[in-house]
């Protein structure tokens, strides 16, 4: 029975977010906030079971003694919170600080080592070889260094580096359209989910308990 | 000043180097897995601490909007119940309390409250609020790709070959030529191979070096507007 409720829950729900189609409507609004809340709770979900209970609350109740290291994370977490008490509001930073900064180191290394030097290195390609044609590969070559160019302000695009900064625009707008293109089918497969969603499971579920 | 100020910035320099020079060290360096492992995991714990702090701001604002009866103040009541509700039962869950055992399905394979609620609120709202984009995306668009220029033009035909070549209808567009039907999805395939593997390598490679020189000014000392301090 709870599956008939749920799957009804969830067409009425879907119905009210598509009811925005007409125009902005209470049924929309409600719809709306829920889903704000409902997200937002289940993130606590996420974060309390797959991140607080196994890293600290589980050790820290098994073994108290050989896990009390684990009381400066617990006391950085909460002294993140001070920032609603104005008198004490500064402790926070120092909490933020340590945060922020483990992570933009950690953001650092990552984009340098995982992004910048195997994206370079992939397209300093060989002319001849490799999984595309060499047109493909020159196309490839030209195709970044263009759109490099064009993202480096330290010069004035004239001359040359307008040209060349001018066919880097054309390989962006390529690159946009083609995400676009991307993005409206993945777009339009999740409406196609949404209206296999009430024209068959519903009405699939509702015929078994009938 | 030394405490507001300046030792948040000395422990932003100091914790900052951490995952860089570990980077560089090998395990076989004394301290060096174990310092690692340990502010690793001391920052999984901060995380989930910092994550629910936003929780703390949304329900803030809402109550204060119900307090004082703005426009509108119904939906924030919505939006709280959703919140406690779902909230209540993640945490409930995490803690193994009664029947709510997992955030996922009990052992016996029926749904746990909170998987419950997973499945039949928080999925159907958020594919339905994902696939409404699809009709706004279509109508934005028909208004952004009017065909002005040159580039628009590229951006445009670039949409259409794309989004036609991963439909049926793309195969029997050249279906008249031999081997036709093969000819757009090819195209598609190409465009999303090299030239768009192009522009995205450049965006990608433009936008790491940004974020790497950002990360360099946080660590610094130079940029300090993530402790709430504006430059003069």
């Amino acid at each position: 029975m709870s599956e008939l409720l749920g799957v009804w829950l969830g067409a009425f729900l879907t119905l009210c977010i598509f009811s925005f189609l007409y125009k902005d409507n209470p049924f929309f609004r409600f719809a709306e906030s829920l889903f704000a809340g409902v997200s937002l709770g289940y993130y606590i979900g996420i974060v309390s079971t797959n991140t607080l209970v196994p890293n600290m609350i589980r050790p820290l109740t098994a073994d108290f003694s050989g896990n009390a290291h684990l009381l400066i994370p617990l006391l950085l977490g909460l002294n993140l919170y001070t920032r609603y008490i104005p008198r004490i509001a500064w402790m926070a930073r120092l909490s933020l600080a340590v945060y922020i900064a483990y992570y933009v180191g950690i953001f650092m290394v990552q984009k340098l080592q995982g992004e910048v030097v195997p994206q370079v290195g992939k397209t300093i390609l060989h002319p001849i070889g490799g999984n595309f044609t060499p047109v493909d590969n020159l196309i490839m070559m030209v195709g970044v260094l263009s759109v490099l160019i064009y993202f480096y302000f330290s010069i004035e695009h004239k001359r040359a580096v307008g040209v060349v900064s001018r066919v880097g625009i054309w390989f962006l707008m390529l690159g946009f359209g083609a995400a676009f293109g991307y993005t409206v089918m993945g777009r339009i497969s999740l409406l196609i989910g949404r209206m296999n969603y009430l024209f068959i499971d519903v009405v699939q579920i509702t015929s078994q308990y009938l | 000043m030394f405490w507001k100020l300046r030792l948040p910035l000395m422990l932003t320099f100091i914790v900052g180097l951490v995952p860089i020079v570990t980077f560089f060290l090998t395990e076989r360096v004394w301290g060096v897995a174990f310092v690692r492992d340990r502010v690793e995991q001391y920052m999984v714990i901060i995380t989930g601490f910092a994550l629910l702090l936003g929780v703390v701001n949304v329900v803030q604002g809402n109550i204060r909007k119900i307090e004082r009866r703005k426009p509108g103040w119904p939906f924030a009541v919505s939006l709280l119940l959703g919140l406690f509700v779902m909230g209540a039962f993640g945490i409930l869950s995490a803690a193994r309390v009664g029947p709510f055992q997992s955030i996922l399905t009990a052992p016996d394979g029926s749904d746990t409250p909170f998987y419950w609620m997973t499945r039949h609120l928080f999925n159907p709202l958020q594919a339905a609020m994902f696939s409404l984009l699809a009709f706004y995306v279509a109508s934005a668009a028909f208004r952004a790709f009017r065909v002005r220029n040159v580039e628009a033009t590229i951006l445009l035909t670039a949409a259409f070959i794309v989004m036609l070549g991963r439909t049926p209808l793309g195969e029997y567009v050249f279906s008249w030529l031999p081997n036709g039907e093969t000819f757009l999805p090819w195209v598609t395939e190409w465009i999303m191979a090299v030239p768009n593997a192009a522009a995205q390598r450049g965006i990608i490679i433009g936008a790491a070096l940004g974020a790497a020189a950002l990360s360099l000014r946080v660590i610094l000392g130079i940029e300090r507007s993530y402790l709430g301090i504006r430059e003069k």
